[in-house]
């Protein structure tokens, strides 16, 4: 049985990524999963505004006091905007992974590939 | 499989995260690793360290022929005294980092690290001489208890005046009716104890302590905290600060070696290296620009690897990304300044004071 919370609207990856859809861009951060999983987050390296980011591909690092992990990218499209709240108070990840912890908006560059995300029971079925 | 330690049904039931670490399923963290770092600086966490192994001595000759295995020299403390010390290769290289506890020239205990305890039982037993150590590994369990209210929570549970039994002594008797050694020691920079008892009544003990700290907030700790705690007083962890190839004086455990005892494994090769001078030494440093420093990452200076990152993390007290790590002897000044390689981008970074965090 999967603990926490995963919110009905979002898409979600098997790298334990959310994605949300607002106007034009896509927002992304990571799970309740990955935050408990990774424990408390104390540094995250993300992208410049205007980078290219690839679906599947790595867009940047996250980590915990124990830990790094890598930060994989649920869609290709370019980096609109980047939470500068979040790298410098990374603890935002933990306390919040939907709202205050978010880490990028991607300017998608296909619709496709947001309807290949995983909706939220096939995702919670994968944490078994 | 790994190995259960006697507490793992506790860690269990207080929602521990298990993990494996070396060869030992043990949690790496209950609540969270900031939270339990805190406690144990503010108020008091308690730890299973029941995979630690046990080595005695026992007999006429048991000082002397343990004090010849250890760079440290028991025969400059008291019965009721322990020193921590290096386990020497012939090449001056730790086989391990131990303490050793003097109950009596005749009767010498010594805690060594879990992922060496066969390696080491079997070095002292090729190694000793008049004495043949017994590996009691199995016969103890031990609870850390570590913090600024470890010393009256232990006290709470136990009938004998623990105030004389100042740092890095120890003594034995009944915590919360359980039978200890119960050592003024620990691996955090806080003061407390290290209980050592049966296996089979470690629970007993362990549920005692929380019950009676709960009030002071004491809390369950797991090895994540034990980590950050350690690293923030730059305690060294033998397999990444020390290990086999590198000796004592250049981890700047100088303090350990007793140069002036008759006879070490390791001895002359420390005498060579102290007269000759250390090409590389262990130092504390800090980033002075975004990141964290991570083992084995590469120390640069003007672009060329001199030196590895050996321990690092975002230290949740001094907050701070500090690191340990070697570094050429002219690199090691407090002050001097080099990077670290984090995923190809150089990271400036500074040699500081060590501990990095200093009790207040």
């Amino acid at each position: 049985m999967a603990n926490g919370e995963y919110p009905k609207d979002l898409k979600y990856t098997k790298d334990h990524e959310w994605a949300k859809k607002g106007g034009a861009t896509i927002q992304v951060g990571v799970t309740w999963h990955a935050q408990d999983a990774l424990g408390s987050v104390v540094y995250v390296e993300l992208p410049k505004v205007g980078t290219e980011v690839k679906a599947g591909a790595q867009f940047g690092v996250i980590e915990s006091t124990k830990a790094v992990s890598e930060l994989y990218a649920p869609l290709s499209g370019k980096v609109a905007k980047v939470n500068d709240a979040v790298v410098a108070n990374p603890a935002l990840v933990n306390e919040a992974p939907y709202a205050g912890g978010w880490l990028i908006e991607i300017e998608p560059a296909s619709a496709a590939e947001w309807d290949a995300l995983l909706d939220v029971d096939t995702y919670v079925k994968s944490l078994g | 499989m790994p190995r259960l330690t006697p507490l793992n049904a506790a860690h269990k039931k207080l929602g521990g995260r298990l993990v494996d670490f070396a060869g030992w399923e043990l949690p790496v963290q209950y609540a969270g690793l900031i939270a339990e770092h805190e406690a144990v600086r503010t108020k008091a966490g308690l730890f299973d360290v029941s995979h630690m192994g046990e080595v005695e001595f026992k007999g006429p000759g048991a000082l002397e022929a343990a004090n010849r295995l250890i760079t440290n020299d028991l025969a400059r403390i008291a019965d009721g005294q322990a020193i921590y010390s290096g386990l020497l290769n012939p090449e001056g290289g730790f086989v391990d980092d131990i303490v050793a506890y003097r109950f009596s020239p005749e009767h010498i205990f010594i805690c060594v690290n879990a992922a060496n305890r066969e390696k080491d039982f079997a070095w002292m037993k090729s190694n000793a001489k008049g004495v043949t150590p017994v590996d009691r590994s199995d016969d103890f369990a031990q609870i850390a208890v570590q913090g600024p209210s470890a010393f009256g929570l232990v006290q709470k549970l136990c009938r004998k005046d623990l105030a004389p039994i100042g740092t890095y002594r120890f003594t034995t008797g009944q915590v919360a009716g359980v039978e200890c050694i119960i050592s003024r020691t620990g691996y955090t920079g806080e003061d407390g104890f290290e209980l050592y008892c049966p296996p089979n009544q470690a629970e007993a003990l362990w549920f005692a302590l929380l019950d009676k700290g709960q009030a002071d907030g004491v809390v369950p700790a797991g090895l994540g905290a034990r980590d950050s705690l350690r690293t923030e007083m730059k305690y060294a962890l033998y397999g990444n600060d020390i290990d086999d190839t590198h000796t004592p004086l250049e981890a700047g455990l100088g303090w350990i070696v007793k140069l002036d005892k008759p006879e070490f494994i390791g001895k002359d090769v420390l005498v060579k290296q102290k007269a000759a001078g250390v090409t590389r030494k262990l130092v504390g440093f800090e980033l002075t620009e975004p990141g964290v420093p991570r083992a084995h990452y590469a120390i640069l200076k003007d672009g060329q690897k001199v030196g590895e990152v050996t321990s690092g993390t975002m230290g949740p007290t001094v907050k701070k990304a500090i690191g340990i790590g070697y570094v050429p002897t002219a690199l090691a000044a407090e002050g001097s300044t080099f990077h670290v390689d984090i995923r190809g981008r150089p990271v400036a970074a500074k040699v500081v004071k060590t501990p990095f965090h200093v009790r207040g």
